[in-house]
């Protein structure tokens, strides 16, 4: 790639004219342009050099015309276009440009990038909002969220009655489906969390109990600790990430495939028919994961007092039959089924108000996981309060 | 004050978003048994006035009345009722992941008539068939063609007999042949069966070859720009725009300067 300016007098040209004479290879199509183009400045900066050679002879004064030559140019591609437009852009100081002398190609590709008008504002023309505003509108936001969510829930609860009636119009199969792979499916992650829950739980109690020689009060800690509070809120937790996530991009998917405008147009409501299974799974579901989280919880806690705290396994199953009752279990599940209805329920809403693209279903999911975890350590901190204050 | 031969008429239709305009001053008849075509420039809101005709979306002023009803000031029962004899065959089908080819055909059947399973059985054979997908009762939606998933879409629009079909972009992502197959399907069931048929495209093979009478609505006016056959619209463009959008553009050179 070469290039040469010819003022007046060296091109036997009129006088004020300026020939740019561009010749050899433009394009740079070989491996060595892509292999080599780190650390050559001059690469990188492709025709940085030419353009600056440009000014400094417009700065000169006395040129009123710009022509090209091209003769000898043997290959260019869209960087070369990219400098003739910069160069024809010079148009402010009165500058005519003759683009006769280059290929034909290339002037009827510029033709063509210029035929559409370009849009006066580029999309960004939006001022970026102040603090207050932003303030504002988020609080306004949350409001409008909390009403959109509980209307949300509303509607789903009503179609939940509607089932109870018979009136509800949903297939049976999916019901089924949803509690194969909210129930069983879930339980290897179910399994290891609650195990884990329970060594740590049996550690943490073991470091305060042994000072006052009361080891034997780990059975407790985990017991009533698992049964009543960690068991559902973490079960909880795991379902959110697993079965609420999947049911956001289920639904979002559906979205933006129309189908569930298509089930609107036919007739049918998509809370019965999307929702509603979805809820029945995890609501049916969700007791039967808490009691089995509980039983592999004291066995993480068995495991680490029999071996760590050498208590006798009779002591230590006995301990913690004396430690829990049935209210205690009762609370733990029935925390379980509301927290199970909770994430179908945010999992669903964020999936049917999904937008329509790609991206938008990965939000959905991503929101469904978020507010879902929210919402279940706030309703069991809640449930905390309550259960203290009731005496439960 | 209804003439028996309107199936649908829309009267100064404004559709958007809260403050946000798409179309304002919308006004045209859909007659019955006729093809009617709703054609635009991108962006122009094509597709919002079929998802307002089929009542997905709300007009923000103006009225869409369907015989003597007005659909949006009718109670939710009366709205769903006329649902019933509408058939939307979606852009992409809208076929429902879950279910079969025959699930699909045969679930807006069983939820909106009694008939025995034998019947409706016979019924989805029918459709499928008649659009040429016998014998793919069993397969999943993800297992088919993008053609093939239109016409399964097109089966189930025309599960409960119709009185009227919208179709949205028809033969977009078709090959021609697909396409061509397409629209003798859409002549063939007006002919036969005297549906009225309202279709979204820009494609202009098909709209020459199936519209009796068309609308145009443009991006930049923000509001209808041409109503009437679509021949008669070529030959007396109301404005540059149509002219140009129904020549393909009048195959100006373009180098003669900005388009508009």
């Amino acid at each position: 790639m070469e290039y040469l300016l010819k003022t007046y007098g060296e091109s036997d040209r009129g006088e004020g004219e300026l020939e740019l004479v561009v010749s050899g290879d433009w394009a740079e199509r070989g491996d060595s342009a892509l292999v080599s183009a780190s650390g050559d400045n001059k690469r990188r900066n492709f025709g940085a050099d030419l353009l600056s050679d440009l000014e400094t002879a417009l700065q000169a004064g006395g040129i009123s015309k710009i022509r090209f030559d091209t003769s000898n140019l043997t290959d260019w591609d869209s960087k070369l276009i990219v400098l003739i437009i910069a160069i024809q852009q010079q148009k402010t100081q009165n500058i005519e440009i003759d683009d006769a002398g280059l290929p034909r190609g290339l002037r009827q590709l510029i033709a063509l990038s210029r035929a559409a008008p370009a849009r006066g504002d580029r999309g960004d023309a939006k001022p970026a909002p102040g603090i207050l505003e932003t303030v504002g509108q988020q609080t306004i936001g949350v409001f409008s969220r909390f009403k959109a969510s509980s209307q949300f829930l509303g509607v789903s609860l009503q179609s939940f009655g509607r089932m109870f009636t018979g009136k509800a119009r949903y297939q049976k199969s999916d019901v089924r489906d949803f509690i194969f792979a909210a129930g069983p499916q879930a339980l290897p992650i179910v399994s290891i969390v609650n195990i884990l829950l329970g060594v740590i739980l049996a550690f943490m109690g073991a470091v305060q109990l042994k000072q006052f020689g009361a080891e034997i009060y780990v059975a407790n800690l985990v017991a009533l600790g698992q049964t009543r509070e960690i068991a559902p809120m973490m079960t909880a937790i795991v379902m959110a990430g697993r079965t609420g996530a999947a049911y956001a991009a289920q639904l979002g998917t559906m979205q933006v495939n129309e189908e569930v405008d298509a089930l609107k147009t036919f007739g049918f409501s998509p809370i019965d028919f999307l929702v509603l299974p979805r809820m029945l799974a995890l609501a049916v579901m969700m007791p039967f994961l808490v009691l089995y989280a509980d039983a592999l919880g004291i066995f993480g806690g068995y495991l680490i007092g029999i071996t760590v705290l050498d208590i006798s396994t009779i002591e230590y199953i006995e301990q913690t039959r004396a430690s829990i009752d049935i209210v205690d279990v009762a609370l733990g599940v029935f925390k379980g089924s509301v927290f199970g209805i909770l994430v179908a329920v945010t999992g669903c809403m964020h999936g049917m108000n999904s937008g329509r693209s790609a991206s938008a279903v990965g939000d959905a999911a991503t929101k469904a996981v978020v507010s879902g975890i929210i919402a279940i350590i706030g309703m069991t901190a809640m449930f905390s309060v309550l259960a203290a204050v009731l005496g439960i | 004050m209804s003439d028996p031969h309107i199936a649908i008429s829309v009267r100064d239709l404004k559709m958007g978003f809260g403050d946000f305009i798409i179309q304002r001053d919308l006004n045209f008849d859909i007659k019955t048994g006729e093809i009617f075509v709703i054609m635009g420039d991108s962006g122009s809101g094509k597709s919002t006035l079929l998802r307002h005709l089929i009542g997905l979306q709300k007009p923000l002023f103006g009225k869409i009345n369907y015989a003597d009803m007005s659909f949006w000031d009718a109670p939710e029962a009366q709205r769903k009722a006329l649902s019933k004899r509408f058939g939307v065959l979606y852009q992409s089908g809208a076929l429902w992941s879950s279910m079969t080819l025959f699930e699909n055909v045969a679930m807006p059947i069983r939820e909106h008539t009694n008939y025995g399973e034998e019947r409706i059985a016979a019924l989805v054979q029918f459709k499928l068939a008649l659009v040429g997908l016998a014998g793919f009762d069993a397969y999943y939606p993800s297992e088919i063609s993008g053609g093939m998933k239109k016409r399964a879409g097109l089966a189930r629009a025309l599960a409960l007999d119709p009185d009227i079909l919208f179709f949205d972009e028809p033969s977009a992502g078709l090959d021609p042949i697909s396409a061509k197959r397409l629209d003798d399907l859409i002549l063939e069931l007006r002919d036969s069966l005297g549906t009225t048929i309202v279709v979204v495209t820009h494609e202009l093979a098909s709209i020459y070859a199936i519209a009796d009478s068309s609308i145009f609505v443009d991006a930049d006016a923000k509001t209808q720009t041409a109503l009437g056959p679509p021949a008669y619209l070529r030959d007396h463009p109301p404005t540059a725009k149509v002219g140009e959008f129904l020549r393909r553009g009048d195959g100006k050179n373009l180098n003669e300067g900005e388009a508009v």
